[in-house]
Parts: C-alpha cells; structure tokens; sequence
C-alpha cells in the first residue's frame, strides 16, 4: 500500500511489527497499542522512532501521557464507513496537541482524504494506487470549509466577517 | 429566503463537480458498487426497485419560485414529469439516470439547491416549521439557527461517517409543526429569564422498528453554544453509537442504553472541554446569516377587504378558505396551504405543470416564496386577504385547492412497494383508496382534525407511529398485512400510537379504518373532541372491540 505524506508517495520507513516479534535496538517500527502499553517505558526510550497502532474502539487516556514520546499514531478505518478515527483524530490534534505523524490506515480511500486532512491525518496509507497518485489534486476539490477544525483553515463564517470589517474600514 | 453568497454558491459548485468526478469513476469501473453506493448516498441517490431515485434537499422547506421552477425542470428534463414532497422537507425524483445526475445537480446548483446528505450515515437536512417567520406568536425566526445548522453540517470532516442516519429539526413556536420530537435532535426555541436567545436540546426521539420519542438533555443551551454542544453529542454518539447492528445504530439506542443521564453527563463533559472554542457563535456571526434572509415588504390592508366579504357568498370558496388558509404574523394576510393529496392522488406528488404554476402564483401572491411541510404539503406563506378568491380559483383550476388540510383525507404516505426496494407492503393505493372513501367534504369537516399516516414497512417513513391513525405494511407469507395503530401524534404533545389488535389484509385496510372513525363518531364526548383526544380519554379497547367484533 503507497504511503502518501506531505502530499507525495513515499517509502515508509516504519516496519510494522507483528506482537510475537522481536523488537529491533534500532530502526523506525510500528507496534500495537496493546504491546505499546505493555512495555511503554522501555519502547518509548528505544533508539529507534517507535509509532502505535491504536484501534478504533479504545478509548485515547492510555496513550495521553506518551504522546510526546511516540514518533507515529496510526488510527485505523477497518472499513471506510466507520468513521471513530476521525473524532480521534481531532482529538489527538486539538485537545491533547499531538504535533507527531498521524497516520490513517485501513480503508483509506480518495474520497475521504480531504476530511482526513481536516482531522489532522498528515500521512496516509492509500488502499489502492491510483488514489494515492490523486492525492494532491483530490485535496484541492474544495476551497470553502464550513467547519473549524485545528488544521488552520479559515471557515467560511470568518470569511464573511473578515470580508465585512474590510468593507466597513473601506467606506 | 436566505441569499447564498459567493461561498456558498462555490461550495456547492465544487460538491457537484466532485459527485461528477465520482460518477465517472464508477461508469468507468474504476470505483466499486460497494465504494460508490456511499458515496452516491451522501448526495442523495438511492437504488430503488426500477430506478434510481433522487432526493433533494429543501432546507428548513423553504423555496423561492426560481428554485421551484428548477425542481418542475429537473422533473420534465431528466425525470418523468413529476416530484414528490417527502415528510422531512425533501423531494424526490423517481427514474433519474445515473448518467445525467451531475447534469441535474448542476442545473439545480444554479439556484443554490443541492442533495447534499439527503442519505446516508451523516446529519441530513435540517427541517423546520413551515410556517417560520409567519406563525404568529414566534419566538424569532428558527430559520436563522437552521441555515447555521445547515452550514455546520455540510461536508462535516468529522461527522460524515456517523453509526447512522442522523436528523435536526427546530421549531420557535409552541405548536409544534416540525415533530421536534421525534428527531435525533430536536431543538426548541425559547428565551431565558435574561432575555436571551436558546434551546431546549432534545435528543433521541426516532421512529422506525424502535419508536423513541426525544428526552430533554439541556432545558436551555445558549445560542452562542448551540453548535459547541451540538458536536458533543455528535461526538460521543460517533465514538460509541453501535456499528455492530444497523438496526441498533441510531442515537436514539445509545440514549436508551446508557440512559438519558449517564448520556447527558457523557454529552457534559466532552462540552466543558472545547465550549468557548472556535465553534462559539458570536452576535456578528448571526447577524450576518440574519441579514441574508430577506423579508417581504408588506403592505398595511384591513383584515376584512371588500374582495372577501363578496367570496364569502361562494360556499365552495368559504370552505376552502375555513379549511386551507391560515393566520398570519401580519394582519391583512395569510398562509395558504396547497393540498398535495387531491381524492385518488398519490400523496406529495406535483406534476413540473403544477409546480411552475404554483412558482407563477406565489410570484404574483406570496412575495414569490414557498413553503414545503413534513405533511407533504406545500404553502404560499404570505397571501394578502384580499387576493384569496383569485388565488383560489387559479389553485382550483391546477387540482391544488382540495379543502382536506389537516382533515381524514390529508394522509402521509411513504412510496411503499411501488417504488422502494425496502417496502413490504403498498401505502399509496392504501391512501388513493382513503381518500375516496371520505371524499365527501361534509363528511370529513364533521369528523375534524384527524391524520393518518401510512409506512410499507418497519422504517417508518410514513411516520405511522405518530399518525392519530397509523397504518404499517407488513408481510406474512408473501402477501400484505397491516397494522393498525391509533392514538400516536407528532406535535408538542408526541406520543406513540397503541396498536390495536392483529393485521388485517390489503383489502380490509379502508374498510377497518372506516370502522375506527364510526366507532369515535359515536363516542366522542363533543363534536369538538378532536379523535386523537377521545383515544386519549377512551383508550384503544372500543375501537378494538368495533374494529374485531365481526372480523
């Protein structure tokens, strides 16, 4: 599966690992939020960047306190209708600031990349590759936003009232 | 009316090129059904059992007649020559080719209407009272805090890939016309002891194979925190609504499951932690949205004119008048409402004739405004007085001026099996076939106020919980049964209706239904007592008793 970030297909410098390997000393690795939790002091002090794989349906408290200590949060979309990633999403992102890669997996598909964007996904694991090579035109499909969400754009209603105060200072 | 701006009018713009983009994928092969069949329900489209089916959304049901005359093209141009009016302020067109619906989205997005999250597991169209902004003793206009909602729902980065399906509605006055109560959310309108503007937040009221009717989470949330609380209930609801089971899915569920306190203090504590964020509405945010809602520059007329007084002598006319028009905010004025269920029609179809005559008569008598009801009907919210008999005669003369408002023959019905893949069972040649039973208008004035509603199946788009008569399509051995309820109301005062005994088949359905209103004729205490309210009084037994006695 390609592995969009920054709006490019790029190699993945992570190895997921299954929970009955062997954790190397160094290199990028991507374990499961059970193992993670099982040994979070030492994995989170490994020589290697180390990146969770959190399910949908576990609540964020455990992996609160070591977001500063995690190179990669993975969410998952185990199938492209079941959107709990994306409340998780922002709250990693506005709540509990997670500046770190967020990673989507799973059915990640066209279609969805732009509201993934919205909450706070920066990196992408696209299910099929004609969807990752649309990317960076697939995100410019729309340049009016209703809702803020932490990404910074700036929404419609702040549109309209910063267009007011400049008529206003104009007249 | 509310007047898109440019932004508005650009994002609908990009919706339809990216709905066409998604259309062409799936032409091609490059999308599967399984992956379009989402994408095509968040813009509405539906596979039925000839066609494809297309809903479009009438926000809060309002239309100006520049959009009406939109709607009866897309009926002629790429439909069958008609539309039909649903109960959550939609219409829907039945044999639309996937081909040509960008096409007919583009046509429609030139007057700023769309069929954005008309389906799927997202916030669908934010309903309303019909008569907003004219029902007289409004609170303010719900319009206003609809159009927000609208605008916050749209394309929600977060929200658009819910359990399930997920429903607004709000209302501003103390007559519920917007069946608030039987919405995932309903909002209430209402000002606090300081004068300011909010709502009563009720959540998970739903009909469907589980009826709930909503439960009070918040007696009053600030306007200025509406949308703030809003995303904490849609919040917890997508965290830990079920996805294991469809049917067990909605919000309503997790209410009843969790209880509506624990709920509420879930709902609480996801609010304490992002209130006064960017979502906070402040004063400058609504008065903007207020002022691209025009309204009409009405003239002072005398409640009584000459042109009235000389109509009066029409019998034909005074009863259409008594029956179908309706107090207005303004004095000299009227709401008309337009009844879409003529005696043999299909209820809440309009032919593209009768709606680009309807959008001509609201230009010349209502200030060019329209208004469509979950009762599937539509209205002309701002007639002068003095103009009825005019517009009456030209109503007449389009079949739309049947005086059955509100009365037995004004029946909500969904498709039913003439149309929908889900349907068990037929609703419109149920209620073609009520509607002549109680074709005498004396008849129907004596029994007064009484609505039934029609579902083909257990999801219940007819509503049939609620109907003071309701009437449920079911299935047994391959042949069409219903279940008869009664008691059940939508309004301020919602409960769900009481079944009253066994199923009975397709063609005792009229015959049964008869039985019941004879059977109130001879109970009821006063002719004033409204049927719904001797139900109340008497319970279901004497109708049981009438209605099984020699069945």
């Amino acid at each position: 599966m390609p592995l969009v970030k920054n709006g490019k297909i790029t190699g993945d410098a992570f190895v997921l690992l299954a929970d009955d390997a062997e954790i190397p000393g160094d290199g990028a690795i991507l374990v499961s939020a059970q193992r993670f939790l099982g040994d979070a002091e030492a994995l989170s002090r490994r020589a290697g960047p180390t990146g969770v794989v959190w399910p949908n349906n576990r609540d964020l408290d455990d992996l609160v306190p070591w977001l500063d200590r995690v190179a990669v949060v993975a969410l998952s979309f185990p199938s492209f209708r079941d959107g709990r990633a994306y409340s998780q999403a922002r709250l990693l992102r506005e709540r509990y600031g997670y500046r770190g890669e967020l990673r989507a997996t799973g059915q990640v598909l066209r279609d969805q990349f732009l509201f993934m964007l919205r909450a706070g996904f920066d990196a992408f694991e696209v299910k099929k590759k004609s969807d990752a090579e649309a990317f960076a035109g697939t995100i410019k499909r729309y340049s009016v936003f209703y809702q803020p969400t932490g990404d910074g754009r700036l929404t419609a209603l702040h549109q309209r009232m910063m267009l007011r105060h400049s008529e206003s200072a104009n007249q | 009316m509310y007047t898109y701006d440019e932004l508005d009018r650009t994002l609908i713009n990009e919706r339809v090129e990216e709905f066409r983009d998604q259309v062409k994928r799936r032409l091609s092969g490059e999308l599967t059904e399984d992956e379009f069949k989402m994408l095509r329900l968040q813009n509405g489209v539906y596979l039925q059992l000839h066609a494809y089916m297309f809903r479009v959304a009438i926000p809060y049901g309002t239309l100006s007649s520049a959009q009406l005359r939109r709607l009866a093209h897309v009926a002629r141009r790429y439909d069958r020559g008609y539309g039909h009016f649903t109960t959550r302020q939609n219409i829907q067109f039945n044999w639309i080719k996937l081909a040509e619906l960008p096409d007919a989205l583009s046509d429609l997005a030139e007057v700023g209407i769309h069929a954005m999250q008309t389906s799927g597991n997202n916030t669908r169209n934010v309903t309303s009272d019909q008569w907003a902004g004219v029902a007289p003793g409004e609170i303010e206009d719900p319009r206003i805090w609809s159009e927000l909602l609208r605008q916050y729902t749209t394309l929600h980065p977060e929200f658009s890939f819910l359990p399930r399906k997920f429903k607004f509605a709000i209302t501003a006055s103390a007559h519920d016309r917007a069946a608030i109560k039987v919405h995932d959310i309903g909002l209430r309108l209402h000002k606090n002891a300081a004068g300011e503007t909010g709502f009563e937040v009720l959540v998970g009221g739903g009909l469907g194979r589980t009826p709930f009717i909503g439960k009070t989470i918040k007696p009053f949330v600030h306007g200025h925190d509406l949308l703030s609380y809003v995303e904490a209930i849609l919040r917890v609801y997508n965290q830990y609504g079920r996805r294991d089971n469809i049917y067990k899915a909605r919000i309503k569920i997790l209410v009843h499951e969790l209880g509506i306190e624990k709920f509420a203090a879930e709902v609480e504590d996801e609010w304490q932690q992002m209130r006064g964020t960017a979502l906070t509405v402040d004063d400058a945010v609504i008065e903007d949205i207020r002022s691209r809602f025009t309204y009409p520059a009405y003239e002072k007329l005398p409640h009584l004119p000459e042109e009235l007084k000389k109509a009066a002598h029409d019998p034909h006319f005074e009863r259409w008048r008594k029956n179908s028009t309706f107090t207005h905010k303004v004095q000299g004025y009227a709401i008309v409402t337009l009844s879409l269920k003529p005696v043999g029609g299909p209820p809440g179809d309009a032919t593209a004739e009768q709606m680009d005559a309807v959008a001509d008569l609201a230009d010349k008598y209502s200030f060019g405004e329209i208004r469509v009801g979950h009762e599937q009907n539509l209205a002309l919210p701002h007639v002068a007085r003095r103009d009825l008999p005019a517009l009456w005669k030209a109503l007449d003369a389009i079949g739309l001026a049947t005086p059955n408002v509100n009365l037995v023959s004004d029946i909500i019905a969904c498709p039913g099996l003439d149309y929908c893949s889900l349907a068990n069972a037929r609703s419109i040649p149920i209620a073609q076939e009520l509607t002549r039973r109680f074709a005498n208008h004396d008849t129907a004035e004596l029994i007064g106020r009484l609505h039934i509603n029609i579902s083909g199946c257990i999801n219940a788009c007819g509503h049939h919980h609620v109907g003071h008569i309701g009437i449920l399509g079911v299935e047994k051995n391959g042949e069409e049964f219903y279940q008869i309820t009664i008691g059940g109301r939508a309004d301020e005062d919602a409960e769900v209706g009481t079944l009253i005994g066994p199923a009975v088949p397709y063609g005792d359905v009229a015959d049964v239904i008869e039985d019941i209103v004879e059977a109130y004729l001879a109970l009821r205490e006063r002719p004033d007592e409204l049927f719904v309210d001797a139900v109340k009084r008497l319970g279901v037994e004497p109708f049981r008793e009438r209605v099984y006695a020699t069945r």
